[in-house]
């Protein structure tokens, strides 16, 4: 059985009392220690996804569909108290913006200590013992005066580690960062980065990476799921997305990509928009995006299917291959 | 932290200058003259002319400011022209009445606002909500001294727990008390929901969320801690609005004390008393925002930092 | 948790988005009917009272409620259910005729401060923000007091009382709105200080200002209340809810329903202005909620 296996996980909001529908029916696996990064537009539903698995969308008033196994344990049909003792123990959350992620008026190490304390039977001072071990792993520099200080009176780039501090002080075994690197320089980025990896690797922690940087992707993930509109259109592993991306819209992202050496004029844009949760064209949701659409493309919704060389792909090109 | 505290409290000796003078002449533009209650009938014209000397009410404005001002900061507030008594005994007397009345009641104001507050933000949209809601705007949305006055048929007419009047007693406190908290609970838990709301959209709660707390120890320990802010600040604001009540339901109680005596002295144009009285309830609502400002700073570290 | 409002799409005119989540809002629509419920009152209030306002019956004077004077007789035998639908048209014509000159004056007195700043701005701000602590009933009571009492010397003290707010509010709308991309726009266009500050800035800063002003009412009508207790209210017999309630506190304990339902009048009416206001904030998505 996967360390993490999502099934048809879907998302209902109720807007103006009409159902709205933002994330529809994904599902994927993840084994243990893997890096598996989400990525797509704005919009097209990764952070819904990382607060799907967490349970955190029903804070907003939100249904989660579906499953989601995580170790064994089916994730959605747990009581609230038992997966609060989950959340930030056994699976931790790195937020989009570690600028405005904090507590303003709590020192920071007390922050990290929170959550520490939350699941660990330790006495205050072992617990700050380990926070500082983690605050020095994650070279953040006089991490005793560091402890002590609140959260404006930090860096951006202190505050994304004091972030990263707090999802791994409690020794997780999965991480869910969503867009951990974008509000901050890009020199901080790919410290960071390396920093993610690094930990990941050594203490064997699966790593679920969302983002819509394909270079941060490219930098330290094993497998790629790419998303669009609330759908999952293809998952791969690394090399084989890279190399020979399926879905035309994975094609499109690829396309977006400056590299050095490129000719003048020849970075392409995907034309038109990501449609919003409340009005999907009927069909493949990219459809009118799409170069390659035809008449089958608009009225029927394609099924993430498994292709040769292993990976999977939702798109009515391939499907026709197959029948 | 200190340089603060010290440049906060000089910026209250301009403020009072502009108070007194602004006091000042608002208080002889009101028509009418104190002499006239004092004359008895059958006084002459020569009589009034002594009287207005005796009172110094014979010079211009600004003359008698200057004077009044002298006296003032020396402590003479001047001599009541109706009750013939120092108006500074008669501040000393009345006002300890004010400030338990104004302590009670804000207590009240507090406990009640917030505790309703908290309950309709964290069951926002239902029935509960409504209902806390509905409860703290009563306090709002009625006149101080008829909630005070059916407070006193309810509890003193019909139940008698509570005596109709009087100022002697803890039991006397406690309706006089419970009618001004209450106007001041309803703004107290309106602010409080709206910002304790406010909070739960923010980018914090939602990593508080993810790091396993339970939803009691992040309304508590986080969000109300935040809302606090606001509701500090606002509070600081508005504590006119709690003495206000204080002031009209002295009356309705019967109650001695800074309002009752300010009506009273108004009623009879007795100059001296109204100045003196009205200047202690404004100085007295300006050093309450000073000391909500200052409370605010203490429980903000990033405002402690901007004032560093 | 954006996503929920990615949506809100097609454009409809302000008014039909605003209308459609009053509709949506429970509080709300109680609060439209409550004042509704005023309005109409107060329009056909010579239709609507079963006995003449003004008549007395000496011979009836403080009769509790009955089928024939379902809310009771006042100290003068006058019908108490005929005297607060009479009451309502005054209550009516101060909360909104005071909000209204707070309103002036403090747009007024808070757009020049925002928008010229400086030592302006510096000197209105300290005088705004110091009235705005005072109790208003203590400036009302000085107010009155110098200009005598009655209904209108009334509605004006009421009115110099509140300003302050809408000043407060406006002003820190002006202000934000003045460094806004668009402004900056419309002033690299050519426009004039003139057009910017009456077509733009003050037209996109009246949101906060409704609100309040909407709850402004209900304080207006409760202050009018307190101003008559205080013997500096509407003299009699004018048929104000507050005067009345003034009067009966001397038959408190005779005929408390002389002072009661002029109270709940009260109290329904300014929780309908107060639960619309509310409901406002919310449909409008008013920023700075705590100064209203």
């Amino acid at each position: 059985m996967a360390f993490l296996e999502v099934k048809d996980l879907e998302v209902e909001f109720q807007v103006d009392k009409k159902p709205v529908i933002p994330l529809k029916g994904i599902s994927f696996e993840m084994n243990e220690g893997e890096v598996l990064g989400i990525v797509g537009e704005t919009g097209s539903g990764k952070s819904l996804t990382a607060h799907a698995i967490m349970g955190l969308s029903a804070m907003s008033g939100g249904k989660i569909r579906g499953s989601v196994k995580f170790a064994g344990q089916s994730l959605l049909d747990l009581s609230e108290k038992a997966m609060q003792s989950i959340r930030g123990s056994q699976i931790a959350f790195i937020p989009q913006n570690p600028m405005t992620s904090l507590d303003p008026v709590y020192r920071v190490g007390d922050q990290i200590m929170e959550g520490l304390l939350n699941h660990a039977d330790l006495s205050k001072s072992k617990a700050k013992q380990q926070v500082l071990d983690i605050m020095e792993k994650l070279n953040i520099p006089k991490a005793e005066h560091v402890f002590q200080q609140y959260p404006h009176e930090l860096s951006g780039g202190l505050k994304q580690r004091i972030v990263i501090a707090m999802g791994l002080c409690a020794n997780p075994r999965l991480l869910i960062a969503d867009e951990p690197t974008t509000a901050l320089d890009v020199t901080v980025q790919a410290q960071i980065v390396r920093l993610f990896k690094e930990i990941t690797v050594s203490k064997g922690i699966g790593l679920l990476l969302i983002t819509h940087d394909l270079g941060v992707i490219a930098q330290i993930c094993d497998k790629v799921a790419v998303m669009y509109a609330g759908n999952l259109v293809e998952l791969a592993r690394i090399e084989s997305l890279f190399g020979s991306p399926r879905h035309p819209y994975t094609q499109a992202l690829l396309n977006c990509i400056p590299s050095i050496g490129m000719k003048q004029g020849s970075l392409a844009a995907i034309y038109g928009n990501v449609p919003s949760a409340t009005d999907c064209p009927d069909g493949c949701p990219f459809h009118p995006r799409c170069p390659h659409s035809f008449s089958t493309c608009e009225s029927t919704m394609p099924t993430l299917i498994q292709i040769e060389g292993g990976a999977k792909v939702a798109c009515h090109l391939y499907q026709e291959n197959q029948e | 932290m200190w340089t603060y505290v010290v440049r906060r409290t000089l910026l209250l000796i301009p403020i009072f200058f502009i108070i007194s003078v602004v006091v000042f002449a608002l208080i002889h533009m009101v028509p009418g003259d104190p002499i006239d209650s004092l004359l008895g009938p059958g006084s002459t014209a020569a009589d009034r002319v002594e009287l207005t000397a005796a009172y110094g009410l014979d010079k211009s404005l600004p003359v008698q400011y200057v004077v009044w001002l002298k006296k003032f900061l020396t402590g003479d507030m001047g001599q009541s022209i109706i009750e013939k008594q120092p108006v500074l005994d008669m501040l000393v007397y009345n006002a300890p009445f004010t400030v338990r009345l104004g302590l009670a009641s804000l207590f009240i104001s507090f406990f009640v606002g917030i505790f309703l507050g908290i309950i309709s933000s964290a069951a926002k949209n239902t029935f509960i909500d409504y209902i806390s809601m509905i409860i703290a705007l009563l306090g709002v949305t009625v006149p101080a001294f008829w909630l005070g006055l059916i407070l006193m048929l309810i509890f003193s007419v019909t139940l008698g727990w509570f005596p109709v009047s009087g100022s002697g007693s803890l039991s006397a406190l406690v309706l006089p008390a419970v009618t001004v908290g209450l106007g001041g609970a309803g703004l107290i838990a309106r602010i409080t929901r709206v910002s304790m709301l406010e909070m739960f959209n923010k980018d914090f709660v939602l990593l508080l969320y993810a790091k396993g707390l339970s939803k009691p120890a992040i309304i508590f320990r986080h969000i109300f801690r935040n809302a606090l802010m606001p509701i500090i600040t606002i509070f600081g604001l508005r504590l006119g609005w709690i003495l206000g009540g204080a002031v009209t339901i002295e009356i309705v109680f019967s109650r001695p004390g800074v309002g009752s005596m300010l009506l009273s002295a108004l009623y009879r144009r007795d100059y001296p008393v109204v100045q003196a009285s009205l200047i202690a309830l404004t100085m007295a609502v300006i050093i309450g925002a000073f000391i909500a400002d200052i409370m605010y700073a203490y429980a903000d570290p990033r405002v402690r930092d901007a004032y560093k | 948790m954006v996503d929920a409002q990615v949506v809100e799409k097609k454009h409809k005119s302000p008014w039909t988005i605003i209308l459609k989540r009053l509709s949506g809002n429970k509080m709300g629509v109680i609060g439209t009917i409550l004042i509704l419920c005023l309005v109409l009152v107060a329009i056909f209030a010579p239709i609507l009272e079963p006995h003449s306002y003004k008549e007395q019956h000496i011979e009836n004077m403080n009769a509790p409620p009955s089928v024939n004077h379902l809310l009771g007789t006042d100290d003068l035998g006058r019908d108490m259910l005929s005297r607060i639908i009479r009451g309502a048209r005054i209550s009516f014509v101060v909360g909104v005729l005071s909000v209204a000159i707070s309103v002036l004056i403090g747009v007024v007195i808070g757009s020049i401060a925002g928008f010229y700043g400086g030592v302006i701005d510096t000197v209105l701000t300290t005088i705004a923000d110091l009235t705005w602590s005072m109790p208003a009933i203590l400036i009302a009571l000085l107010l009155v007091a110098i200009i005598g009492a009655g209904l209108e010397s009334v509605i004006i003290a009421i009115g110099l009382s509140y300003w302050a707010q809408y000043a407060r509010l406006i002003r820190g709308q002006i202000l934000s709105l003045k460094s806004a991309t668009y402004i900056e726009a419309t002033r690299a266009l050519g426009a004039s200080n003139y057009v910017i500050l009456f077509k733009h800035l003050i037209p996109n800063s009246l949101s906060p200002v409704i609100v309040a002003a909407t709850i402004g009412i209900g304080n207006a009508i409760v202050l009018e209340a307190t101003l008559g207790f205080l013997g500096m209210g509407a003299q009699p017999p004018t048929p104000s809810w507050g005067a009345m309630m003034s009067n009966g506190t001397a038959y408190l304990f005779i005929s408390p329903w002389v002072i009661i339902f002029p109270g709940l009048a009260m109290m329904i009416t300014v929780l309908g202005f107060n639960l619309f206001g509310d409901a406002l904030i919310d449909i409008m998505d008013v920023k700075n909620k705590e100064s209203i």
